[in-house]
């Protein structure tokens, strides 16, 4: 089965025109909530300053950083795994679950166990894993994929919500009411999370000096799952770690700002060492990440906090959805990370942007999104996971520009035909007519108007 | 150890040169004239009910009508209660409608309030309640989290956390709903 493009997926997204207004207005709506709450701080830009250099000297000197948190973590009596890849990754946890003998399985938002399939995988070795975080349960429910890093069921409306929960949860047809569905799948939840055996969390920061990680949720599911569970496991990227407990204070100052524009999330929870008679495993995932270190036009991608701030503010993710991506994490930062994962797989991502460089602009670390968009456009032409028919017409463009006087006749010829054959432009099997209307063609080009009007 | 190895090595071959750590002057960061006033209306904004007052009078009436109405309660204001609750299992607690408990300090920019391992004796106590009561000595408010960090023990306890209301959820169209899987309500006394 093929992979539909960015572009095809988001034709289809855009099909409905009052859904697509509105998910393009409610994800504006989060970008200014977050600058409300930006305005608030007079040294923002300062904060970004520091948490950029924090990353890029933590990137610069992560293997040290690495064994001194496993040191550290080892000694406070969590266990450390390494996954080179998402199939080791699995593999562990699988082992985990296994050699524990246990199989209520509850897991809090994790955009690396999404990136890893680890539900797939366990799936496919009889062991179902609940979803707890309230957007991702609704869209497990469905069988579908997280449309947001930080809003997973951002694509769906209220009546969806409504008819998948009446199907799984039985509750009232027709009852739309947030209140009322929230509820019913906390009641449902909370049953859940009290029978479990192993809780399976993600981590947004590992400190270095103290062995600790931090998990921030805002509906407390991370710490009901753990609490209650004898086993927890928590699953991060090599690039989540920060060397100090004192660098928390800029990060967690920065993330929900960024995030939702609250000021910060309900529960941030430090994990220093398992509760007496609890299991603590950490599982430290490569999985691309050292080679995207290597390549240094794109290494400073990995100091991404998944805020999502470079969705809400991009105006292709609002309007294409996050489906559009075929990645766990969409949107313009989704577009710099997935073709280091897979570039011919991903090689359409880099060009779902106008490169507008908002993304750019509000990324609380200050990654060169745009740049990096534009960046990848290259290497993936280069390596020629390009569209034969974009590529001739690169081609054509590019030797027509290249020649004034070839440029000045083609021009010529173009705005005669646009006047008197407009069918020939206007027709669906062009893809720059789509949604647009074609200007008038005008009767002089700039420079015979400027020769005789200068 | 294979994948250990090639990890490391990897990130070692990889990494660019060193880059210096910023020097962070946390002088900069944002101080309020009334600590209080902030602190209060930030955790409105985020769905709390804060109470300030110096006599505890709000506090005891609280207790007694929540005693009154004869729910499972903790309360670990007490220190005496406090070792009685600490083995209790997640089906044991899964009645429990309200808790009250002291934080350590509170943060005026954004609400939040440090609770240790040591206070809540029981990890899962603040989360599976349906009602939370915080109690913070005003003494005890900082300004940012810059000023927190420097005063809290991080790795005293096995885990500490910061709330900073009750749970909540936007997950549905966006539409606010508070009361997601932690405690339904967050009730704060500034005494």
């Amino acid at each position: 089965m093929s992979i539909k493009t960015h572009a095809e997926a988001a034709q289809e997204f855009i099909r409905d025109e009052p859904r697509t207004d509105w998910h393009d207005e409610t994800l504006w709506f989060v970008r200014q909530k977050r600058d409300k709450s930006v305005h608030t701080l007079p040294e923002w830009e300062l904060l970004r300053d520091w948490a950029s250099r924090i990353k890029n000297h933590t990137l610069s000197n992560l293997d040290h950083y690495l064994k001194s948190f496993e040191n550290n973590a080892i000694a406070n009596g969590i266990k450390i795994h390494w996954a080179s890849d998402a199939e080791e990754h699995n593999r562990i946890i699988y082992k985990i679950i296994a050699d524990n003998k246990v199989c209520k399985i509850v897991k809090s938002k994790s955009m690396l166990t999404e990136e890893c399939h680890l539900n797939e995988y366990l799936k496919d070795r009889g062991i179902n894993t609940l979803d707890t975080d309230l957007g991702e349960y609704i869209v497990q429910l469905r069988k579908e994929a997280p449309s947001h890093i930080v809003l997973p069921a951002i694509h769906l409306k209220r009546q969806d919500v409504s008819e998948t929960f009446h199907e799984h949860l039985n509750t009232e047809k027709g009852n739309y009411d947030p209140q009322y569905l929230a509820a019913s799948a906390r009641h449902h939840l909370r049953e859940r999370f009290i029978e479990a055996d192993l809780a399976i969390t993600g981590v947004n920061f590992a400190v270095a000096e103290s062995g600790s990680f931090v998990v921030c949720t805002n509906e407390g599911n991370a710490d009901m799952g753990v609490h209650s569970a004898n086993i927890h496991v928590a699953c991060m990227g090599i690039e989540k770690l920060i060397p100090k407990t004192e660098h928390l204070g800029v990060f967690l100052r920065l993330l929900a700002r960024s995030a939702t524009g609250q000021p910060i999330t309900t529960y941030s929870s430090h994990f220093y060492k398992p509760r007496p008679g609890q299991q603590m495993h950490i599982v430290i995932v490569d999985n691309g990440r050292s080679r995207q270190l290597g390549r240094a036009d794109f290494r400073n991608s990995l100091k991404c906090i998944r805020c999502a701030a470079c969705f809400n503010t991009c105006p292709v993710y609002r309007r294409s959805g996050g489906h559009s991506y075929h990645s766990t994490v969409a949107g313009p930062i989704g577009s710099i990370l997935n073709p280091n994962l897979d570039m011919k797989a991903n090689s359409d991502l880099p060009f779902a942007s106008t490169l507008c460089g908002s993304c750019s602009n509000v990324c609380p670390v200050k990654i060169d999104i745009h740049d990096q968009l534009w960046k990848w456009r290259q290497v993936v032409v280069a390596n020629g996971y390009v569209g034969k028919a974009k590529k001739a017409g690169m081609h054509g463009a590019a030797w027509i520009l290249s020649n004034p006087r070839i440029y000045r006749i083609s021009g010529k010829i173009g705005r005669w035909v646009m006047r008197t054959f407009p069918f020939i432009i206007n027709h669906p099997l062009n893809v720059w007519y789509k949604q647009r209307e074609m200007p008038k063609a005008p009767e002089l080009s700039f420079r015979d108007w400027f020769k005789v009007n200068q | 150890m294979e994948a250990r190895e090639k990890i490391l090595q990897a990130v070692t071959a990889n990494k660019p040169d060193l880059i210096e750590l910023p020097e962070m002057d946390l002088s900069q960061a944002v101080r309020y004239s009334n600590l209080v006033e902030q602190f209060m209306n930030v955790l409105k904004a985020s769905g709390a009910d804060t109470f300030f007052e110096n006599s505890g009078n709000l506090l005891v009436t609280d207790i007694d009508s929540v005693k009154q109405q004869g729910d499972f309660m903790i309360n670990l204001l007490e220190k005496d209660e406090r070792q009685e609750w600490e083995e209790l299992t997640a089906s044991e607690l899964k009645g429990l409608d309200t808790c009250y408990i002291r934080a350590q300090l509170g943060v005026a920019e954004n609400g939040a309030m440090w609770i240790s391992e040591e206070q809540m004796s029981n990890r899962l106590l603040p989360f599976i309640c349906q009602h939370l009561v915080i109690v913070l000595d005003p003494a005890d408010i900082v300004d940012n989290m810059h000023q927190a960090y420097q005063q809290i023990k991080t790795g005293h306890n096995g885990f500490g956390v910061f709330i900073a209301g009750p749970s909540k959820t936007a997950d549905i169209e966006q539409n606010l709903v508070i009361g997601a899987h932690g405690a339904r309500s967050l009730r704060v006394y500034v005494i």
